[in-house]
């Protein structure tokens, strides 16, 4: 009866794994796949479908970093902090990314537009410090270009 | 068949104790303290806090005691240089990350940390405090704040929330150095499925769970010239608040207590036992309708707030199964501000109803919406508009809180020689004084019942079987042929066990009677820490004590509830009844 209101997505991925081992972390997955975060709403209806606490649900989104709270930016900056690029300066890149958006890393600006994430290598390390934005990459990134690379973005729009 | 025990050595002394045991338990047993800041007995067994170390011959590292389970021949070393110097290395690193304003933090009597700290020598730390950012204090909820910066993180709360209560409100989040202990997106206790049992108060070994303090309130109250501020005593407070001043567990200090109260400056002292004998004649009559006229069945109480809200919570569809009565509590409050106001001329927004209370969640209670049935009593007699309203008990204070204020006052409690609670309102019974322990409403309801359902005196008014901490009492009453079979429970997750079968449809009771603490409210989080089962066990011999002394024991004997019934309100269950003392529930989102 109350089934009616779900997302049939959820109800048919629950139904799916409904009283198996390890069944939340393989439904929130599929969630984080599909939405590419876990919406609060569904958190709600997961726990009330599996009779699984909130709060334990929250522990395990919490936990690990593949699971995120709020929904990715249209545009998804990774910012590669591998030792090559964090002894090349990705620091002083990232603070200057912070800066301009006014995100901190895992986060998404307010208008939607970038999605800031740190990494631990993009495989390119010539390239230190390196930013690579959606499958774009930016090398040998210097503070005083981030501006010019980004403003790209948000004229696009 | 019990197993044998096993043979092993504790620090070169041949012990013998049983197989299943951890080692920390084993050493317990055997004379020897194993200091430790997560582990409760059968409740939390994480090896969080790794304070617990003890060397074990033929191993490598150290071990965790409490996680680390005897063998037979198994030889441990409790006080080595590396097992002290190891423990010490942990208490610092956590001693580094942890807030030093001990002084003016609330546990700082009784604060384990700081305890340990001081045991075990630590003069120093040697450790800078992490670059930690300051996290926000959880203030949503009326009875309890967290402070993430004082807590250590040894799940203490957690396991309680959740093998105790089967509440589950609270659980790790983040991971490392951003992990914390919080709800559901962090939008507080106030908005999760949190009963305000406090539970996790008891046991938190810091500070980082109080209660939502009122002393400054009710203080302020006391110095205002234009109000009539009176207060009533919870039962279960009269047997521990002697803890506060140091006495041992399990005195009662009832005269020494409406003495201490008056001192502070309250116009009248009076009791909780009162209303809890009222609360005994509606919830009596209640109970006899609904056998009579074949209500619904089981009929379960409604003293205790954590319950109503678990009810409300994770039982929604057998909420017609809870009593409709009021906790005494605010069945007192409703009173104070009508019956008496009347009967002494008051204007009853002069009148603050302060409360003592063992309880955190009565500070949720009181602040209930609908509790205000003083308000819609006066409200057109008077022509009151909707934002004069007022609540039926304004201010909630635990046990620990009415002890400071005690002491803060400079009185010297324990040379105070007694003196007796005011009258109507103070006065009670027996019945009522066992309310504070696991079982009393159920059995303080049985001396009613029976008398009134039989017009003959009771035998025997002790119902043994319905006392003690074990989590569910059953019990069988012959009322006149009439077999009524009853059930106690406590703690919230004994309470599911009893409530699964009444949502089944398959409960053999009629009556059951559910407290959300373990032990009843002498084991509530509003009072004196440290309170365990030897504590608990203490204070509730101490209340069938002091019912035993009480010349009635039976709550339709009571004769102020008798004057009240014939000056005001007439007959139980009637029309003002209904008004004043009884309530209504609310469904809330579960789990």
């Amino acid at each position: 009866m109350e089934h009616k209101k779900l997302n049939p997505e959820l109800v048919n991925l629950v139904q799916q794994w409904q009283g198996k081992k390890g069944n939340l972390i393989m439904i929130l997955h599929e969630i984080q796949n599909h939405h590419g975060y876990v919406p609060r709403e569904l958190s709600l209806e997961l726990s009330r479908m599996l009779d699984v606490p909130l709060a334990r649900i929250y522990e395990v989104i919490t936990f690990y970093n593949f699971f995120k709270l709020s929904p990715p930016g249209k545009h998804r900056i990774a910012l590669c902090m591998g030792t090559a690029c964090y002894l090349r300066g990705a620091a002083v890149i990232l603070d200057e990314i912070k800066n301009i958006l006014g995100i901190k890393e895992g986060q998404t600006t307010k208008d939607g537009l970038f999605y800031l994430d740190v990494v631990r290598c993009l495989g390119c390390c010539g390239l230190a410090p390196v930013v690579m934005i959606d499958d774009k990459v930016y090398g040998k990134v210097k503070k005083n270009e981030v501006a010019d690379i980004l403003s790209k973005y948000i004229k696009e729009e | 068949m019990e197993k044998p025990p096993i043979s092993l050595k504790i620090n070169g002394k041949a012990c013998k104790c049983g197989q299943s045991l951890t080692v920390l338990e084993a050493c317990g047993e055997n004379g020897i303290n194993i200091p430790t800041l997560c582990y409760l007995k059968d409740i939390n067994k994480e090896g969080a806090c790794s304070i617990c170390l003890v060397e074990i011959k033929g191993a490598k590292n150290l071990a965790r005691s409490c996680v680390t389970y005897v063998r037979q021949g198994m030889e441990i070393f409790t006080n080595t240089p590396r097992v002290r110097n190891a423990r010490k290395l942990n208490l610092e690193l956590l001693l580094a990350g942890h807030p030093k304003d001990c002084l003016c933090c609330d546990r700082s009597q009784t604060c384990e940390l700081r305890k340990l700290a001081s045991d075990m020598g630590i003069k120093e730390v040697r450790f800078p405090k992490l670059t930690k950012i300051e996290l926000p204090l959880d203030s949503t909820s009326a009875s309890l704040i967290r402070d993430p910066n004082k807590c250590i993180l040894c799940g203490r709360c957690v396991a309680v929330c959740s093998v105790i209560q089967s509440v589950k409100a609270i659980d790790f989040t983040g991971r490392g150095k951003a992990s914390k202990v919080t709800t559901f997106f962090d939008s507080g206790l106030a908005n999760s499925v949190c009963v305000n049992c406090g539970q996790c108060l008891l046991v938190c070994p810091t500070g980082a769970i109080t209660e939502n303090i009122a002393t400054e309130n009710v203080w302020q109250a006391l110095s205002d010239p234009k109000k009539f501020v009176v207060v009533e005593v919870a039962p279960a407070v009269r047997a521990a608040i002697g803890e506060e001043f140091g006495l041992p567990a399990g005195t009662l200090v009832t005269a020494k207590l409406a003495e201490g109260l008056r001192r502070l400056g309250f116009a009248k002292v009076f009791d909780t036992q009162f209303s809890a004998d009222l609360t005994i004649m509606e919830e009596g009559y209640e109970l006899i309708e609904r056998i009579k006229n074949k209500g619904l069945l089981p009929m379960v109480t409604s003293c205790s707030p954590g319950w109503i809200k678990f009810a409300e919570h994770f039982f929604p569809g057998i909420l017609g199964h809870v009593s409709s009565c009021k906790s005494p509590q605010q069945m007192f409050g409703a009173i104070a501000k009508t019956y008496y106001a009347e009967k002494y001329n008051l204007d009853p927004r002069d009148i603050v109803v302060v409360s003592v209370m063992p309880c955190t969640a009565k500070k949720f209670e009181a602040k209930r919406p609908e509790m205000k049935s003083a308000f819609d009593y006066w409200k057109n007699k008077l022509g009151l508009k909707d934002n004069e309203s007022f609540y039926d008990v304004d201010y909630v204070l635990t046990t620990r809180e009415a002890a400071s204020m005690i002491k803060e006052a400079g009185i010297d409690f324990l040379n105070l020689s007694g003196e007796d609670f005011d009258e109507p309102l103070g006065i009670s019974t027996g019945a009522a004084v066992i309310f504070g322990a696991s079982g009393g409403v159920m059995e303080a309801a049985l001396r009613t019942a029976y008398e009134v359902l039989t017009g003959r005196q009771i035998e025997k008014l002790d119902f043994m079987d319905l006392r003690g901490l074990n989590g569910i009492k059953v019990a069988e009453v012959d009322i006149e042929g009439l077999k009524v079979k009853v059930a106690v429970a406590n703690s919230l997750s004994n309470a599911r066990i009893l409530l699964e079968e009444v949502k089944a449809g398959c409960s053999p009771y009629a009556f059951i009677e559910i407290m959300t603490c373990p032990g009843g409210c002498l084991g509530g989080a509003g009072q004196p820490i440290p309170t365990n089962d030897q504590v608990r066990l203490k204070r509730m011999e101490a209340i069938y004590r002091e019912d035993k002394n009480k010349t009635l024991r039976k709550s339709h004997e009571n004769p102020a509830v008798q004057a009240l019934y014939k000056e005001f309100l007439i007959k139980p269950l009637g029309e003002k009844s209904h008004h004043l003392l009884h309530t209504h529930y609310t469904e809330r989102a579960g789990i």
